[in-house]
């Protein structure tokens, strides 16, 4: 899983149908000193992220799993919601 | 998931039997802010997208799960046509 920003949101009417009520979330990658790292990408939102907060989220078919049983085609999920990280 | 824009269609006569009657498109990343960028892709389109349109792609096996692509050997995906996209900052 990767710490990241959730940057902006992405609509679209015409989608597959089991996609249908999923929230599509634009989101940055940060390293651990909260800096941008790497391409943005859009990720589905299992957890009511909103739009500023720092969040973690799990890539590849495991980001479906939220939505189980529905097989929602996604590669890239939101998971959680980040109060703090510390790095020592 | 990767935002992209359609920008090519692929015709192949001599594919996998599963691949007949899919409709591939050339796509290539965008940013958030419909700049082109990184590289070209094939991608199967299961929405009805058409050249122009910034589309959502799934990538890697998610891309079976898209409609009508079960068991099928794909790994990139369009799954959605993007109406518009919201960045902050």
């Amino acid at each position: 899983m990767q710490l990241a920003r959730v940057i902006g949101d992405v609509v679209a009417t015409r989608k597959d149908e089991n996609l249908v009520g999923i929230k599509l979330l634009v989101v940055q990658p940060l390293t651990p000193d909260h800096q941008p790292t790497g391409r943005p990408l859009v990720a589905v939102d299992a957890v009511g992220a909103g739009i500023g907060e720092e969040v973690f989220f799990v890539r590849g078919k495991e980001a479906s799993f939220p939505f189980y049983p529905v097989e929602a085609p996604v590669d890239a999920g939101i998971v959680g919601i980040v109060d703090h990280w510390d790095i020592e | 998931m990767l935002l992209a824009k359609v920008v090519g269609t692929v015709v192949a006569t001599r594919k996998d039997p599963r691949l007949v009657s899919n409709k591939l498109m050339v796509v290539r990343g965008v940013d958030p802010r419909g700049n082109i960028e990184g590289n070209y892709l094939v991608a199967i389109d299961t929405v009805d997208a058409g050249v122009g349109e910034t589309v959502l792609i799934v990538s890697g096996s998610s891309a079976r799960m898209a409609s009508g692509l079960k068991d099928c050997p794909v790994d990139a995906a369009i799954v959605g046509i993007i109406d518009a996209i919201e960045v902050g900052e």
